[in-house]
C-alpha cells in the first residue's frame, strides 16, 4: 500500500519535473534572451531600465551561462514564489494570476464533483433500469450535453438570465464585491455564482461520466457476485450500492485525472463567455502576445494541479480496489 | 408425493420441506418469450437430497432463482406456486408453517428474511462468485449479522468458526484475504461456509463442483454429505453429472425443456427408469458396470430453440415412443406410476 502510493508519488515528481522543462522551453521560445526583450518591452513602453537592473537580472536567471544552470536558476527563482515579469502587463506574474489560479481550481473542482453528483446516481439509475423511460431520457439529454458546445450552453443560459430574471448570470462575483477584500459575504457571494459555470463546464462531462458509469454497472451486474449478494436477502438497494458499484467504480474513478485538465482547457471559451475570472483567457493572451514568463508559469501551475489530482485519484483508486493493493506487495 | 383422484400431484403433504407445483418463470424479450420454467413440479424432503438433472438450458438455474426470488429482469413466476416450510421462530412459541413463496414479493421482507437464512446458494463458478474487492470475511460477517441478532465482532467469530468447520486452514488470516487469494476448492468451501453460517434448512448448490478439478469435487461432495448430516439441511442438487448424483441423491428430478419430466428415488432412475428421455440420458452416459464394447447412444435430435417450445409434450420430436396425435396435441402431466415414482409421459396414463 505505503509502496504503492510513494511509488505514484515518485511518477508525480517526475511527471512535475517533465512539465517544468516543458514551461522553461516555452519561456526559452522568443527570440534573444529574457531580458533582452524585457528591456525592449520597456523601452517600447518610454521606461528605462538601468544597466545595473539589467545586470542584476542577467546574474539572477543565470543568462549567458549554460542552459542547465539557467534552469536551475529559474526552478529556484519559481520555488521562491518569483515567477518572473509579465511582458505584457509590466507587473511580475505573481500579481497577474493573483487570485485567478485558485479561482480556476474552484471552478474546475466544483464542475468536477457536480458531474459525480450527478453522473453517479444517473449512471446507476440507467445501468439498473436499463431501457426503462428514465434511462432513455438521460441518454437523450446526455447526448445533448455532449453534443451542444458549452460556451453556447453559457450564451444560452446568459441569455435566459436576462430575459427572463433580467439577472447577470456571467462572473464570478456581484459586481459590488469583484475588487473587494475577501470576507466571508464575498466566500457567499462566490459560491451563490458557481453553480452556473459549474453546470455549464461539467455537463459535457457528466453525460459522458453517465454513460461509463451505465457501461462499467451493466458488466458488473451481470457477475455471479451479485447473485451471491441478492441471495443472502440483501435489500436489492444494498445488494446495488455495496457490491457492483463498487466496481464500477474504479473505472470511473481513474478518469479524474484527465477530467481535470479537459475541464480547465475546455474552460477558456465559456471564461470568456461568461468573463470569469480564471487563468484561462489570461493563458490564451499570454499565448498570442508571447509573454512567456507568464505563459511558462499558468501551464507549469496547471500541471502541477493535474498532477495533485491525478495523485488523489491513484489513492481513491488503492482505497476503492484493494487488490492494486495486493498486485504490490 | 400426494395424488389426486386421478393419480396427479397435488398439494404438499404435510411433511415436505419445498413443494413446488407447476411453477412457470417465463423472461418476455423482443424475440418472444423464452419460457425457461414451463410447468416445473417436485417436492423435497426435510434433510433429503434432491438432484435435478437436464441438458443445458433447461432451466434447471432458472429454477432455482425462482426458488429465492432473484430471477433476473424481466425474468418473473408467472405461475405456480412454492410451498416451503418456514422455520418454527425460537422457543417453538408459533409451529413451522407452510408459505407459498411464489406470491412474496420478490425483494419484501419476507422473501429476505427467508433468502440467506432458511434457503441459501451456492453456485458454479467459484472464480466470481465472491466479490473481488471485499474480503472473504466481510462477506461472510454481513450475511450472519444481517440474519442473526450478532454484532461485527460476534459475527467475525462465529466467520472463523464456520471456516474452520469446512475445512478452511489457518481461517484467522482467510478472513482476511480476497477471494483471489483463495484457490477454486478453498473459495467453493468459503461459500459452503457462507451458505451455511445461518444454518438453512435448505441449501441450493447449482453445479457446485462442475468447475473443480476431480480430486477437490470429491472433497467437497464429502464436505457437503459430512455438514448434510451435522446439519440436518436438505440439499436440491443441481447438476449435469449423473455421477454425483449417484454419489449425493436420495431422489432425482430430471428435466426437460423447462419441465420436470420424471422424480423417483436415485435407485430406480438409474435401473427403472420410465420417461423415454430419462431412459436416452442414460444410454448416453458411460456407465461402472457397462462391458467394454457397448456403445453410447447420444440422444437423437437436438434441444429446440428456446423461443420455439414445441407443442404438446416438449419431448415427442426426439422421442423413440412419439405417438402421432397424441403426444404433439396435448402435454401430459406428472403422475405416480410407483410408490414414489412420478412421470410425466403418455406411456404412463
Ligand atoms: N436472464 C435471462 N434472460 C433471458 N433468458 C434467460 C435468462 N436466464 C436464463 N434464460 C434462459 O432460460 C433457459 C434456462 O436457463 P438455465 O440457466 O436455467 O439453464 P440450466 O438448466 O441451468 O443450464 P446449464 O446446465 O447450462 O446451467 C435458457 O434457455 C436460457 O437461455
Ligand atoms: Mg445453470
Amino acid at each position: 500500500m505505503l509502496a504503492y502510493i510513494g511509488r505514484r508519488a515518485l511518477l508525480a515528481v517526475f511527471t512535475v519535473w517533465a512539465i517544468s522543462v516543458l514551461a522553461f522551453v516555452i519561456i526559452q521560445l522568443p527570440p534573444g534572451d529574457y531580458v533582452t526583450s524585457y528591456i525592449a518591452q520597456m523601452a517600447a513602453s518610454g521606461s528605462v531600465v538601468s544597466e545595473e537592473e539589467a545586470d542584476n537580472l542577467r546574474i539572477q536567471y543565470g543568462l549567458g551561462r549554460p542552459i542547465y544552470v539557467q534552469y536551475y536558476k529559474w526552478v529556484k527563482l519559481f520555488a521562491e514564489g518569483n515567477f518572473g515579469m509579465s511582458m505584457e502587463w509590466k507587473r511580475p506574474v505573481t500579481e497577474v494570476i493573483g487570485d485567478r489560479l485558485w479561482l480556476t481550481m474552484v471552478v474546475a473542482v466544483s464542475a468536477l464533483l457536480l458531474t459525480w453528483v450527478l453522473a453517479l446516481p444517473i449512471g446507476i439509475y440507467s445501468a439498473v433500469r436499463q431501457y426503462s423511460l428514465g434511462d432513455y431520457a438521460a441518454t437523450f439529454v446526455g447526448f445533448i450535453g455532449l453534443a451542444v458546445p458549452n460556451f453556447l450552453l453559457a450564451l444560452v443560459l446568459l441569455y435566459l438570465g436576462f430575459t427572463l430574471f433580467n439577472a447577470n448570470t456571467g462572473g464570478l462575483f456581484s459586481v459590488e464585491l469583484q475588487d473587494a477584500p475577501w470576507s466571508m459575504a464575498k466566500a457567499w457571494d462566490l459560491l451563490k455564482h458557481l453553480p452556473i459555470p459549474a453546470l455549464i463546464l461539467g455537463l459535457a462531462g457528466t453525460a459522458q461520466q453517465v454513460r461509463i458509469m451505465r457501461a462499467n454497472l451493466l458488466d458488473e451486474l451481470r457477475k455471479p457476485y451479485v447473485v451471491t449478494a441478492r441471495s443472502k436477502g440483501l435489500t436489492e438497494g444494498r445488494v446495488i450500492l455495496k457490491y457492483p458499484v463498487r466496481l464500477a467504480l474504479n473505472p470511473f474513478a481513474s478518469t479524474i485525472g484527465y477530467t481535470l485538465p479537459y475541464i480547465v482547457s475546455g474552460s477558456i471559451i465559456v471564461s470568456l463567455v461568461l468573463g470569469l475570472p480564471t487563468v484561462g483567457p489570461l493563458l490564451l493572451r499570454a499565448l498570442i502576445a508571447q509573454d512567456m514568463f507568464l505563459a511558462g508559469t499558468i501551464v507549469l501551475l496547471l500541471g502541477v494541479m493535474t498532477v495533485i489530482g491525478t495523485l488523489v485519484s491513484d489513492i481513491l483508486l488503492v482505497w476503492i480496489d484493494p487488490r492494486i493493493r495486493l498486485e504490490d506487495s | 408425493m400426494a395424488v389426486d383422484s386421478k393419480g396427479a400431484l397435488t398439494a404438499a403433504p404435510r411433511e415436505t420441506l419445498l413443494s413446488v407445483r407447476n411453477l412457470k418463470t417465463y423472461f418476455p424479450q423482443d424475440e418472444g418469450t423464452v419460457k425457461a420454467v414451463d410447468g416445473v413440479s417436485f417436492d423435497l424432503y426435510p434433510g433429503g437430497t434432491l438432484g435435478i438433472v437436464g441438458e443445458s438450458g433447461c432451466g434447471k438455474s432458472v429454477t432455482a432463482r425462482s426458488i429465492l426470488g432473484i430471477v433476473d429482469r424481466p425474468g418473473r413466476i408467472v405461475e405456480g406456486e412454492i410451498h416451503f416450510r418456514r422455520r418454527a421462530i425460537d422457543g417453538g412459541a408459533e409451529a413451522d408453517r407452510m408459505v407459498d413463496l411464489a406470491t412474496l414479493a420478490p425483494n419484501g421482507p419476507e422473501m429476505r428474511a427467508v433468502r440467506g437464512a432458511e434457503i441459501a446458494l451456492i453456485f458454479q463458478e467459484p472464480r466470481s462468485s465472491f466479490s473481488p474487492v471485499h474480503t472473504i470475511g466481510n462477506q461472510i460477517d454481513e450475511v450472519i449479522m444481517l440474519h442473526q441478532q450478532l454484532d461485527r465482532r460476534q459475527a467475525r467469530e462465529k466467520t472463523i468458526e464456520m471456516l474452520r468447520r469446512v475445512g478452511v486452514s489457518s481461517p484467522e488470516e482467510r478472513v482476511n484475504q480476497l477471494s483471489n487469494q483463495l484457490s477454486g476448492g478453498l473459495r467453493q468451501r468459503a461459500m459452503i461456509a457462507m451458505a451455511l453460517s445461518c444454518n438453512p434448512s435448505l441449501l441450493i448448490a447449482d453445479e457446485p463442483t462442475t468447475a473443480l478439478d476431480v480430486t477437490t469435487q470429491t472433497q467437497i461432495l464429502a464436505l457437503m454429505r459430512q455438514l448434510q448430516q451435522e446439519d440436518g439441511m436438505a440439499i436440491m442438487l443441481i447438476t449435469h453429472d449423473l455421477g454425483v448424483i449417484a454419489e449425493m441423491a436420495r431422489d432425482v428430478a430430471v428435466m426437460y425443456l423447462g419441465r420436470v419430466v420424471e422424480q423417483a428415488p436415485v435407485d430406480e432412475i438409474f435401473h427403472a427408469p420410465r420417461h423415454p428421455y430419462t431412459q436416452a440420458l442414460l444410454r448416453s452416459i458411460p456407465r461402472i458396470r457397462s462391458g467394454p464394447r457397448e456403445r453410447l447412444t447420444p440422444i437423437a435430435g437436438s434441444v429446440p430453440h428456446p423461443y420455439d417450445r414445441p407443442s404438446g409434450c416438449p419431448f415427442h420430436p426426439r422421442c423413440p415412443e412419439f405417438m402421432p396425435g397424441t403426444c404433439d396435441r396435448q402435454a401430459p402431466s406428472l403422475r405416480l406410476v410407483g410408490d414414489q415414482h412420478a412421470v410425466s409421459c403418455f406411456l404412463y396414463e
